[in-house]
């Protein structure tokens, strides 16, 4: 039986809310509603005037209605009028029919801001509180410039009564929130501060809650606050249960009041005053010490009371962070929560000690209780708890437990609850990156996190690996080989994929010399995966597809075919469909070095926060994370200065062979670059070489033309080699001292060339010895005799050396003339290539424009085709052209290309052992100054190097 | 700070709602149905406490009430679910052993009673005995106005 005979029984208010109570469909309660809507809105709207009872009924009654969910838009100018009401209940329900409706709605703060005003100065107190309750309930920036004048005076005036100065207290407090500019400064100051010491212990409960957030913005204007706080909480501390009275709350003294001032101190650092902190210090002491007393009650509000201030004051010494002592005591007794009955202290112990973690002078008393963590984590039956126990256990990783935490992390993922695991996920992908020693170890924690649970898996965890694994060099191959076993799996998550096929596109090269993971396993594994991925994937493994074009030549055709299917080709969705076509068309127009430059590997990410980081922090706000950050900096600049050396290394490591042909136009400088399609080298630079070559033939067109008029004298020494790619005889090398001609002829595989060496100086040459030197793998390729010469050389003489070569097989480099001779007293030191490249050995090959095409199709395969756009260099001159190319080798075959301005050729590459069939289409755009040259050839290799 | 205070029963009904912030009626359904289904589910034995956007729950059962608080993350749990305690002891002394049908039937008295306990979602005053003063205080000065006080419940036969 409900007791309504204390206050105002509205008997109309009673009978509505029990129909609502007995209407048996949510249909009945609305009918019923809108029954009573259409009543209250006719008597309002009624000529004759309601007395203060109806209308304070009537306003109740739509009170109740809006509190029940709908919507209410009338009544308001009714509830205005109760305010001026003079009887106290009529009163009481126009403010709170405000102050519930009140919100959205600011046309009526102007109607009411002169009632509240009235009240403000009623003598009564009870009206006085009514209107501040209102004000603060209100809150809004409107409310605060209308009437904030009044009450920071409230507050303060000596004749106001203690249940006036909590009100106003708070009432200040809310509008400060909306509008800092309320509250006063000076002298103000001072008094609000001193509030601290009222005789009344409700008035200092509700201005310590004022005076803590206008410390937190102004901490030096209310400094004065914690000697104060400090006296007032040590007397509290040190009080017996009966001295407080009413302000006891189950024989503990004033919990409420000791909490706040607690956090009122955690506004400031430890008080300078030895006194004042010697004082604290006591407290907190006392507060440790009272934990271990025995109950004075076994009822919980009891226990919670006095643990609330307990968990309080810890915080204050985390705060604090300064006492050592104080911090390990604190966390003893967390430890001892840690295994309490009572499931909320478990949590706040688990919550509280994540703080303790984070503090140099408790991380180690903190790391003791790891294992009774690990078990919260396994057997407390409540997430919540499980989830503070994570948190824990993250905060507590260092670089000494980190292999265990983490694992147990994954072990407990596994069964964890769905709520949490994205946040377990990104933990975990942090912890391994941050501390692990071994990257092989991350790369297998990460793709452990998305076996175990790839749906929570963000973008932002597989990003970083793939960032990372970009940036280490020394994992590369590794990762390869894991994410490729890893998608063995039958059924494996699509990030796995996603994964995969990004590292497989960047680093599949590493594990191709495997068979068991030969370019086209990689491929087709991947592919068997393609049609179950979601959009996005099927784009990203589109790109890898066509990283593997550029990595492994011998899939292209493979590649190509997927490409364009339907299924690709004709994709509905437009991101497809769109990679396929160009991706194509990418493979199958441009040339191999083209391909090359734009498949490039992935240059190292810049070092930058982990996404992930950055995840948590957006996801939490989470305090922990950023304290541990702070803790530790110093173990994650170590970590993050060995990334940035790999860094280093893995920039210097790109830049050797990434030749420019400009630097190094034949990349003969480098070696192993300009072997292509050979096993060393990286295969992402695979052509680069080639495409040196093909721009020297023809920015040798305009050296060629200098050549004509005689040569300039100079330093630096010049050397000449590029000219003599389509020219048999002239000068090859030159310098103020001496000067190098060369003769030569080419028949089948067998070549001649005869060397003259020019002392240019009236001096005598001495020690005059030129050899030739090749490359271990030129040995095999090619087989060169050099006749000896006189060691001298006397001024003005020339002598000659005849060099024999044989062409075993086709080549790439070319053999290295070396020059060492004593001139004055100074030995000079020349290295320059002896100009015998692959197309001297080319044998003329006609053929009809049938047969030309029909081959040039034979060679289709992509290895076969090597294919440079280059601008030219001189004037596109027709014969100058031809001239070119027949000095190239080649037969030039006219009237076969349908274009009579492209240029066709044909040749055979005669060597020992084998005969290497070439085709060559040159194709000028006047235009744009552009010419497109494409060489097929029967033999990969050949046709890459010709280009 | 307290953010807002729930009062729902274990049918999930809404009994009393307070915010201590502006926020828009849409956006308050919202937050209560989400909060409601979160809390019902959960059982007797785990914490009072869990933490909810960017904020913490405190919650705990009274017989068929839920009493639920929003508060900041820095806020003492603890000392909220005594908060709590004690506006339900505020409740019973008031009311005489309260029940969930006292909150429905007189809700703006629930409203009163918390008024003068919490404001602005900080304490104004924890003693029991001085928030039902001004309570009573009020009551008297109405009971002075009102001329006839009838016990219409107990008239209607309601229980």
């Amino acid at each position: 039986m409900p007791a309504v005979s204390k206050g105002d029984g509205m008997r109309g208010l009673a009978v509505f809310i029990s129909d609502i109570r007995n209407c048996k469909s949510k249909e009945a309660e609305i009918k019923r509603i809108n029954k009573e809507l259409a009543n209250i809105r006719s008597k309002f709207k009624g000529d004759k005037a309601l007395d203060g009872y109806s209308k304070k009924k009537y306003v109740c009654k739509l009170l109740f209605i809006f509190l029940l969910g709908h919507d209410i838009d009338f009544g308001h100018m009714e509830a205005v009028n109760l305010l001026s009401s003079n009887k106290y209940t009529e009163k009481q329900i126009g403010y709170l029919f405000i102050s519930v409706l009140v919100n959205s709605n600011s046309e009526l703060i102007r109607l009411i801001s002169n009632a509240i005003k009235n009240d403000l100065a009623s003598r009564n107190p009870i009206f006085i509180n009514l209107a501040l309750h209102c004000i603060a309930n209100v809150g809004s920036r409107e409310m605060a410039e209308a009437l904030a004048a009044e009450v920071p005076r409230l507050l303060i005036a000596a004749d106001t009564m203690d249940s006036v100065k909590q009100s106003a207290a708070l009432c200040l407090l809310r509008l400060y929130r909306t509008s800092p500019d309320v509250i006063p400064v000076g002298d103000w100051t001072s008094r609000v501060i001193h509030l601290l010491n009222d005789q009344h212990m409700g008035v200092v409960t509700a201005a310590t809650s004022l005076i803590t957030a206008l410390a937190q913005k102004n901490p030096d204007e209310y400094k004065g606050s914690v000697s104060l706080a400090v006296s007032r909480l040590s007397r509290i501390v040190t009080s017996s249960y009966t001295d407080l009275q009413d302000y006891t709350y189950y024989f503990v003294p004033a919990p409420w009041l000791s909490v706040k001032l607690l956090r009122l101190l955690q506004c400031y650092p430890p008080p300078e005053d030895p006194a004042v902190r010697g004082r604290l210090s006591e407290c907190l002491e006392n507060i440790l010490n009272k934990a271990q007393e025995p109950p004075k009650s076994k009822k919980v509000q009891h226990s919670n009371a006095k643990n609330a201030v307990l968990f309080e004051a810890i915080n204050l010494i985390i705060h604090h962070d300064s006492e050592p002592n104080l911090l390990v005591r604190a966390c003893n007794q967390l430890g001892q929560f840690l295994q309490h009955r009572e499931t909320n202290l478990r949590y706040l112990a688990l919550e509280s000690m994540c703080l303790l973690a984070s503090s140099e002078f408790s991380h180690e008393a903190v790391k003791k209780h790891q294992e009774t963590v690990i078990n919260a984590l396994k057997t407390e039956r409540d997430v919540s708890v499980r989830q503070r126990a994570v948190d824990l256990l993250y905060a507590m990783c260092d670089r000494s437990n980190a292999q265990e935490i983490v694992s147990e992390m994954l072990n407990y993922l596994e069964t964890a609850d769905y709520s949490i695991r994205e946040e377990m996920v990104l933990k975990v992908a942090i912890l391994a990156e941050k501390y692990a020693v071994d990257y092989t170890w991350y790369v297998d924690t990460i793709l452990n996190l998305i076996r175990l649970a790839g749906d929570y898996v963000s973008e932002e965890v597989w990003y970083r690996v793939i960032q990372i694994v970009i940036n280490r060099e020394d994992v590369q191959g590794y990762a390869a080989k894991t994410v490729f076993e890893a998608l063995q799996a039958p059924a494996c998550h699509e990030n796995m994929v996603k994964v995969g096929g990004y590292i497989l596109g960047e680093f599949g090269n590493l594990i191709a010399g495997d068979p068991r993971s030969s370019p086209l396993v990689q491929f087709n594994l991947l592919h068997s995966k393609f049609h179950l991925c979601s959009v996005a994937t099927r784009a990203l493994l589109l790109s890898t597809y066509i990283k593997f074009i550029n990595l492994f030549p011998e899939v292209k055709v493979t590649i190509q075919d997927v490409l364009r299917s339907d299924n690709q080709l004709r994709n509905a969705d437009a991101e497809l469909q769109q990679r396929a076509v160009e991706y194509l068309r990418l493979s199958t127009v441009a040339s191999t070095d083209v391909l090359a430059t734009v498949l490039e590997e992935m240059p190292p990410f810049p070092e930058r926060e982990s996404s992930i980081l950055t995840k948590l922090k957006r996801k939490k706000g989470s305090v922990s994370v950023d304290v541990d950050d702070g803790r530790r900096t110093g173990s994650v600049e170590l970590n993050g200065a060995a990334t940035q050396d790999s860094l280093a290394n893995k920039a210097s490591a790109v830049s050797t062979p990434s030749p420019s042909a400009s630097a190094d136009l034949l990349g003969l400088g480098a070696p192993g670059i300009g072997i292509l399609g050979h096993s060393e080298g990286p295969v992402g630079n695979v052509g680069t070489g080639g495409a040196s070559l093909l721009v020297d033939v023809f920015s040798d067109m305009a050296a060629a033309a200098a050549s004509s008029s005689p040569q300039i004298v100079g330093t630096p020494p010049e050397d000449n080699f590029m000219k003599f790619v389509c020219k048999n005889n002239g000068v090859l090398f030159e310098n103020n001292l001496l000067q190098i001609g060369v003769k030569s002829e080419f028949r089948q595989n067998l070549g001649r060339v005869c060397l003259f060496y020019g002392n240019k100086t009236s001096v005598q040459f001495q020690a005059f010895t030129p050899s030739v030197s090749f490359s271990q793998e030129l040995q095999s390729q090619l087989s060169v005799q050099t006749k000896p010469v006189e060691p001298t050389i006397d001024g003005g003489a020339q002598v000659q050396q005849l060099v024999n070569v044989e062409c075993l097989l086709d080549f790439v480099e070319s053999p290295m003339l070396n020059l060492q001779f004593r001139y004055g007293g100074a030995v000079q030191n020349l290295v320059m290539r002896l100009p015998v490249m692959l197309n001297k050995f080319f044998q003329v090959s006609e053929m009809s424009g049938q047969d030309f095409f029909a081959r040039w199709k034979q060679l289709s395969s992509p290895q076969q085709e090597a294919q440079n756009i280059f601008k030219a260099t001189q004037s596109m001159d027709e014969e100058v052209n031809k001239a070119k190319l027949l000095g190239f080798g080649m037969a030039l075959l006219e009237g076969v290309d349908p274009n009579p301005e492209n240029f066709v050729g044909a040749g055979i590459v005669q060597s020992k052992l084998v005969q290497v069939g070439c085709l060559l289409r040159l194709e000028p755009n006047a235009q744009a100054q552009m010419y497109r040259l494409t060489l097929r050839t029967s033999k990969e290799v050949v046709s890459k190097h010709l280009s | 700070m307290m953010q807002f205070m729930l009062l729902f029963s274990r049918q999930g009904k809404l009994r009393l709602q307070k915010w201590y912030f502006a926020i828009y009626e849409r956006e308050k359904k919202k937050i209560v149905r989400e909060l409601v289904a979160i809390i019902l589910a959960r059982k007797p034995k785990m914490s009072s406490f869990l933490e909810w956007r960017d904020l913490k729950i405190v919650y705990k059962r009274y017989a068929s009430l839920y009493f639920c608080c929003a508060v900041a993350t820095q806020d003492n749990e603890l000392l909220t679910l005594e908060i709590v305690h004690r506006y339900v002891e505020l409740l019973d002394k008031y009311f005489g052993s309260v029940c969930e049908l006292d909150i429905i039937f007189n809700f703006e008295k629930a409203y009163f009673i918390l008024d003068e306990f919490l404001l602005g979602g900080e304490l104004q005053e924890t003693s029991k005995k001085d928030v039902l003063k001004a309570i009573e205080q009020a009551d008297q000065l109405q009971e002075d106005n009102e001329t006839a006080t009838r016990n219409v419940l107990e008239e209607m036969g309601l229980t």
